[in-house]
């Protein structure tokens, strides 16, 4: 039981780190991100050629991670999306070039690292096993670090300049335009945040489930899946949605076992109806 | 006025001309039967997506079609393999039965708007290929193999479609199927569209509570027109597993069905015969690339950036601004 708990937790704190990218990037341009898994698995392979292929500090690989794909994040901001949004008649369209764009990296990891699955040294070693719980120590290691990004996150987005003015953003856009928050360049460093995160999660996680070029897709829909639990846009949404996922996935596989592979579709239909009686997720705004 | 619709009944005319004449006669002239598998793959996939377009007229994304293809696929099948069912009366079951599931699903989440529903309809579609994996009936990840090719159809001892298993080029009848249910298809949908359900669709889609107010019954609408939908994707999944003869859980994806809405986006989401271009456009792009080799999707999701960045309404917005020139 203890155990299960204690993987809920690490495992929540990883998916609330990769749905608050997410959910950021929503918030703020309404653009559905569909290449955040991609995003994530660019960042896992930085972080494996900076820390396992040349050998340097895994702080370093982490912030190779997180600074590449904030970097990739404002440029896709600044010449992608904002001129489909501008010239386009319909909001949606945006979907298609965030599918798009989720292609062109699915095609740019394979052409650059391949498909093989790629793993790194452990950061570090043993195994930590008191009062029934036993959990490797680069697991509580991560855990940890994610926590202090999600606090750091949430810290930065409520008492900084560059925090109010994206909340500020993410309320209203006309008005905050208005009151002379200089919109493109917020919506361009949030576009940049939601990426970086991206990465820095892919950074992280390389270190104990390895990455593939495969897994964007899944990771997409698990980011979508936390959003949805907890409401489009809301940052307290993301961490609850990503926690609740997280718990979910570690007591389905405990308890639904021996009925077989079936703890992603008993989720989907907790999902649906809890999403029939709240359209909005726990705390998300209305019609997002 | 006249002149308007005469030019409208020749277009249609000279569109079924090429696609019953004029295509079968270039393919056998020049002797490349495998691009009768591609055409009738546009012709079906471009079916799928026109359900997709009818969603995005009442104004919500659509990326659960692939469950309902799968769906459909899975019914005609399973009819045909387990209950001795002719191929040819499963496809309206597997449209009915994909139509039936989309009412008692569409009511709850049809609710939800914008990214909620194109979330929900994405984990709608891991939901089926999942529920494929899982049900007994269903074969799990071997799939169901080996369904016999369509057998005859005679109605009152006339036989309208000869058995295709003792057609020399049965290529030929599943393309001269495929491309009568497209031409049905989008006539239906043109047809709707022009009607006075057609203009309340498009109510909803620019603003639902202002149309709520002045009478029109949303609920019922968004319903019908989801409904509607899911049954062009449940026909299409049904042809497809005839074809190909077999049906597994990975027959539809979430990558198949992003791409139905990435059909419907290319072609144009404010043009009927959007969904039909954009298929072909993308599909034929997809297999002229395949040459390329590695670069294949590299260049292929590098086009569809520019191509949105060119022209975010699609491509059939191209023909409306050069109209508005002249």
């Amino acid at each position: 039981m203890e155990q299960v708990i204690a993987n809920g937790l690490y495992l929540g704190a990883q998916y609330a780190l990769i749905a608050l990218g997410l959910t950021l990037i929503f918030a703020l341009m309404n653009v559905l991100n569909f290449a955040h898994g991609q995003m994530y698995v660019l960042g896992g392979f930085i972080s494996y050629t900076v820390y396992g292929q040349l050998g340097l500090p895994f702080v370093v690989a982490l912030l190779a991670s997180g600074a590449t794909l904030a970097v990739i994040g404002a440029l896709m901001e600044k010449f992608l999306f904002r001129t489909v949004i501008r010239r386009s008649h319909r909001e949606e369209s945006t979907m298609l070039l965030a599918a798009a764009t989720a292609f062109f990296f699915d095609a740019v990891i394979l052409l650059l690292f391949g498909e093989k699955q790629r793993g790194v040294p452990k950061i570090v070693k043993g195994v930590f096993n008191e009062a029934g719980i036993i959990i490797p120590y680069d697991r509580l290691v991560v855990g940890a670090l994610a926590i202090v990004f999600i606090a750091a996150f949430v810290l930065y987005m409520q008492y900084s300049r560059v925090g109010r003015a994206m909340r500020a953003l993410a309320q209203d856009r006309v008005a905050a335009q208005l009151m002379g928050v200089r919109v493109d360049r917020y919506s361009m460093i949030g576009f940049a945040m939601g990426a970086m995160l991206a990465g820095v999660v892919g950074g992280l996680l390389v270190t104990i489930t390895g990455v593939n070029s495969g897994i964007g897709g899944p990771i997409s829909i698990k980011a979508f899946l936390m959003v949805m639990i907890g409401g489009a846009g809301v940052v307290g949404g993301a961490i609850a949605g990503g926690f609740i996922l997280g718990m979910m996935e570690s007591v389905g596989l405990t308890v639904l076992r021996e009925y077989g592979d079936v703890t992603y579709l008993a989720i989907f239909a907790a999902l649906m109806v809890f999403l029939s009686i709240r359209p909005n997720g726990l705390m998300g705004k209305p019609w997002g | 006025m006249t002149r308007n619709r005469s030019m409208k009944i020749a277009s249609v005319a000279a569109f079924l001309a090429i696609v019953f004449i004029a295509v079968p006669a270039a393919i056998s002239l020049s002797g490349r039967i495998d691009l009768y598998y591609t055409l009738t793959s546009v012709a079906l996939l471009s079916i799928a997506s026109a359900g997709v377009w009818l969603t995005f007229y009442i104004g919500r994304i659509n990326i659960g079609q692939g469950a309902y293809a799968l769906m459909g696929g899975y019914v005609s099948a399973i009819l045909v393999m387990n209950h001795g069912w002719s191929f040819w009366p499963t496809i309206p079951v597997a449209g009915l039965l994909c139509a039936a599931a989309s009412v008692l699903i569409g009511l709850p989440i049809l609710r939800l708007r914008g990214v909620y529903f194109a979330m929900v309809t994405l984990t709608l579609t891991e939901v089926a290929r999942l529920l494929a994996l899982a049900l007994p009936i269903t074969n799990g990840a071997k799939g169901i193999v080996s369904i016999p090719l369509p057998g005859a159809l005679s109605v009152f001892g006339l036989t309208i479609i000869p058995d295709f298993a003792t057609l020399q080029n049965s290529r030929l009848a599943f393309y001269l199927l495929a491309v009568t249910l497209m031409v049905v298809c989008f006539a239906v949908m043109y047809r709707l569209v022009q009607s006075r359900i057609g203009k309340l669709c498009q109510s909803l889609q620019q603003n639902e509570e202002l149309a709520s107010s002045i009478g029109v019954n949303i609920a019922y609408l968004r319903v019908i027109a989801y409904a509607v939908s899911s049954f062009f994707g449940g026909v299409a999944g049904a042809i497809f597993a005839a074809i190909s003869q077999s049906i597994y859980p990975s027959s539809f994806t979430v990558t198949d069905s992003v791409n139905f809405m990435l059909n419907c986006f290319l072609g144009g989401l404010g043009y009927v015969f959007g969904p039909m271009l954009g298929t072909l456009v993308l599909y034929f792009g997809w297999d002229l690339l395949f040459q390329t080799g590695r670069l294949q999707l590299l260049i292929y999701s590098g086009l569809m950036i520019v191509l949105m960045l060119v022209l975010p309404n699609g491509l059939l917005s191209l023909a409306e601004t050069t109209r508005k020139k002249a």
